[in-house]
């Protein structure tokens, strides 16, 4: 009988010829990844950390990206906290405001291999599946006990195989195809199994599966991962990494899924998700005119050079409305500076933009971009739940960075194909 | 005893908004925003040893605790469900709040109806109707039996096992 890719992962890190889902092992993360919450962590451990210390100082990967540059003296206690925790316990791979959201430092860092098993104590850790790394999101306190043991137990999930064939027309994005997917499969749809993407994904940039692997966590899946390729490899030896440093891993043709699905990627255009749950998938068709107050572009999802490149793109020589706002948050400083070296951010504030630094910004509502109540905001992040920006009475909508860009300039839904 | 029933698909934000996620981390800093957004008369009104039913895909989005710890600390008895999202239901493991998946208890209850539950036999009784549910794995037993992960981690370290 054929293996998944999670069955082939989790039997090698618990150090077992295999595994069957359902199956309980215990096993050590390659990495640990947390971020601001790292304080409320080793909060939670002070005495046996002064006693034991960290397990290994290459585990963890600490990344402060939520709440940047601080926004109280609360945060800016906790950033300090984190700091002084790192210097002592002689954390290896720690990173400091303004390089970027984790999980784009994560990868982009080449911190994330293919084959590797990564957790985090942010349900979007999952998006390292984009170069085939096998990475889920856990609660602080695992973080908490990983820190202090390295180990842990997992359930080998069920997997679910996604088939992607063809390719996206043009004005339409990885972006639509998830929140596509997410309408059809639902937000419970992967519930404690692991998600393979199949097919035609050779065409899909790093940044392409970055954003489908990264909304993985809204469909509820353990893990969202794609099939190491060229451009995986390509992509990773810019990072630093050698192709002798990780061991690719992928499922046998034969492996059992406890379901198949099939989408045809020529068919798929412009979406959005309504308020207030990531399933609520429209078209931008049938929503099309509705006003947005606040156009967000950024976050982990997409706030890389190239979704900036689409926004710019679209915004070239265009001022955006007076019936909204533009707010830019790159996923990173190194994704920030190759938008500033060719004129792409330029032409962002050109157009009316105001550009935050690499961070989580507008995303988790607690700073930059709180909405106000009866605001309506059109955002490029994974999530529009109620009251995540910051305000319960405002409503957030999902949708690509061209849909958003598109948009900005009429201050009302616009579809990104009419203006591109 | 209280039940508090709630829909499908209530996730984090809805039971702790995320703008306090960095500035709360204590009960006392948690209980008054718990559930905050889904049903403001909760906090003021829960008592020692109420149940909360639920649907589907209970706790999804963020991996934040505060709802765990939350709702652990005001005394909630059980969480019974028809489905959890994954990290919420690893996060009350790992806090030793107790969720039961159980569809068809769910699916029975009728507002004012007598619940009682029976987590070491595996027993909910809704009126006079019995459902049962699985027992937990082993080692999943051995964390809540712990107190929950962080006393099991402890014990691990004091035996000298990494």
């Amino acid at each position: 009988m054929g293996e998944t890719f999670a069955q082939k992962v989790l039997a090698k890190k618990a150090g077992m010829d295999q595994v069957v889902p359902g199956q309980i092992v215990t096993l050590s993360p390659d990495h640990l990844l947390t971020h601001d919450n790292t304080a409320a962590i080793i909060g939670k451990i002070g005495n046996e950390l002064d006693k034991y210390g960290v397990i290994d100082p290459e585990l963890p990967i600490i990344v402060l990206d939520h709440v940047i540059p601080a926004a109280n003296e609360k945060t800016a206690t906790n950033h300090k906290k984190i700091r002084e925790f790192v210097k002592k316990q002689k954390i290896v791979n720690f990173f400091d405001i303004g390089e970027g959201v984790c999980h784009q430092v994560v990868v982009e860092k080449g911190l994330a291999k293919p084959g590797e098993l990564i957790v985090g104590s942010d349900s979007h850790t999952c998006s390292y599946g984009a170069v085939g790394a096998f990475s889920s999101g856990v609660d602080r306190t695992e973080a908490a006990s990983l820190m202090l043991r390295g180990e842990m137990w997992l359930k080998v999930p069920h997997s679910i195989k996604m088939e992607l064939n063809g390719s996206l027309s043009k004005g339409v994005s990885a972006k639509d195809l998830i929140l596509h997917i997410i309408g059809d499969v639902s937000a419970s749809g992967a519930s404690y199994k692991a998600v393979e993407f199949h097919g035609d994904t050779e065409d899909l940039t790093i940044g392409d599966r970055f954003t489908i692997a990264n909304m993985g966590v809204e469909m509820d899946g353990k893990a969202a991962t794609f099939q190491v390729d060229d451009r995986t490899r390509q992509y990773l030896r810019k990072a630093g990494v050698k192709d002798d440093e990780y061991k690719p891993i992928w499922a046998d043709d034969d492996a059992k899924y406890s379901s198949e699905h099939e989408y045809d990627l020529t068919e798929i255009i412009p979406g959005i998700a309504a308020p207030h749950k990531v399933d609520n998938y429209h078209t931008v068709e049938e929503l099309k005119g509705l006003e947005f107050h606040q156009c967000f572009l950024g976050t982990c999802t997409n706030g890389r050079y190239e979704d900036l490149k689409v926004a710019a793109s679209i915004l070239d020589g265009e001022m955006i409305s007076k019936r909204t706002r533009l707010v830019i948050a790159p996923a990173s400083r190194s994704e920030m500076r190759k938008a500033l070296s060719d004129g792409t951010l330029d032409t962002l504030i050109e157009a009316g933009g105001i550009v935050l630094p690499p961070g989580c910004g507008p995303c988790l509502g607690a700073h930059q971009g709180v909405m106000a109540p009866g605001e309506r905001t059109l955002s490029t992040a994974n999530r529009n739940f109620k009251g995540r920006m910051g305000c319960k009475e405002a409503e957030i909508y999902l949708a690509s960075p061209a849909t958003v860009a598109a948009t900005a300039i009429y201050g009302e839904l616009t579809d990104p194909r009419e203006v591109i | 005893m209280k039940v508090w029933k709630y829909g499908d698909s209530i996730n984090t934000d809805m039971l702790f908004p995320g703008k306090y996620t960095y500035t709360c981390a204590t009960p006392e800093e948690i209980r008054p925003h718990l559930l905050e957004d889904l049903d403001p008369t909760f906090s003021n009104n829960v008592n020692r040893g109420d149940l909360l039913l639920v649907g589907d895909n209970f706790g999804c989005g963020s991996s934040r605790e505060q709802p765990v710890l939350g709702l652990r600390d005001v005394g909630i008895k059980a969480i019974i469900g028809r489905s959890f999202a994954r990290i919420f239901y690893r996060a009350s493991i790992n806090q030793g709040l107790i969720l039961i998946e159980c569809p068809e208890a769910v699916e029975a209850y009728r507002e004012g109806a007598e619940v009682e539950l029976n987590v070491e036999e595996g027993l909910i009784r809704i009126d006079k109707e019995e459902f049962d549910f699985p027992k937990l794995p082993d080692q999943i037993l051995a964390i809540r039996d712990a107190g929950g992960l962080l006393n099991y981690t402890r014990m691990k370290l004091k035996e000298g096992s990494p």
